[in-house]
């Protein structure tokens, strides 16, 4: 079973990032922009073959290592 | 005063902090990061530096989670003193030893420079050596040293008085100016700025040397 985590910067966490990517876009033209975030996707390939144990187990991935709570948040998806 | 000093895959600061304290006077054990156990008889751990696991997935955040962090953490949960310098701030906070995190910069640009540094306060082993609002110089190097926390948390480490130093002049975006912080007990300093690169006069300072003077000298009795 395939697992996808996606990281994201909390809402009200600046992302210096972000804002340099939107201010590129306007810069070539592309109006309307209003923000950028920018996060991280990670697949992961498990063993495991049952639903709920793997969406537990992934979650405990994030709060460990995947993600640092105190400025992101995450998303796990089951492929 | 016994020093031990942890080095990673990355570390670049490592062997600079170890001669500061051995300058200071203290006795320093290198520790690789594989090693479960910190020597016995350790005063306080030193976190240097560098680019640990090449900053993978977040700076500091696999260092975090290697077998010698888990013996740092016992050794500041048993009262122990800890320094972590610049990645090893970063470490520090992907512990939880110490509140917030570490951006990337507010201007994205990796910042090498020296800079100056209010001491925010004198009540603490490491900062005793300086006195309160002196102001400091030493360098920064980092890429991701923008220091963020809940407003809420802000607030109770500056009125906890926990803010070690702060910039005279932000130069990563940092809430409230903050450079170093110090943990609930004072025993865990977390800091971007590198006081072990300012430590002898060939580094064309020695504003750094008060902290490591004062460790040792207040640990040796401890």
């Amino acid at each position: 079973m395939k697992a996808r985590v996606h990281v994201m910067l909390k809402t009200g966490v600046l992302d210096p990032q972000g804002e340099a990517v939107r201010h590129a876009l306007g810069q070539m033209g592309f109006d309307g922009v209003r923000s950028v975030r920018q996060g991280k996707v990670i697949e992961l390939d498990l063993e495991e073959t049952d639903e709920e144990t793997a969406r537990e187990t992934v979650t405990r991935m994030c709060e460990r290592l995947l993600a640092n709570t105190v400025i992101e948040s995450y998303t796990v998806e089951l492929v | 005063m016994h020093a031990a000093i942890l080095v990673f895959p990355g570390s670049n600061c490592d062997r600079d902090l170890a001669v500061a304290f051995e300058r200071a006077g203290a006795r320093v054990t290198m520790v690789w990061h594989k090693d479960t156990d910190l020597p016995a008889g350790v005063d306080l751990v030193g976190v240097p530096g560098g680019f640990s696991y090449g900053d993978y997935l977040r700076c500091g955040a696999i260092a975090a989670n290697s077998p010698i962090c888990r013996a740092m953490v016992g050794h500041a949960g048993r009262g122990g003193y800890v320094l972590g310098i610049c990645n090893g701030f970063q470490i520090l906070t992907e512990t939880g030893l110490l509140p917030g995190a570490l951006l990337r910069n507010a201007g994205l640009k990796y910042v090498c420079k020296p800079v100056a540094l209010r001491v925010a306060t004198a009540e603490s082993a490491f900062t005793r050596g300086y006195r309160e609002g002196e102001t400091i110089t030493v360098p920064v190097a980092h890429h991701d040293g923008n220091y963020v926390a809940d407003p809420a948390v802000l607030d109770r480490l500056e009125a906890e008085d926990r803010v070690a130093f702060t910039y005279v002049g932000n130069p990563n975006g940092s809430a409230r100016d903050i450079a170093g912080v110090l943990s609930e007990n004072r025993r865990v300093l977390g800091m971007m700025p590198h006081p072990e690169r300012m430590a002898e006069p060939a580094h064309g300072g020695t504003d750094g040397a008060a902290m490591f003077a004062a460790l040792v000298r207040d640990l040796a009795h401890a």
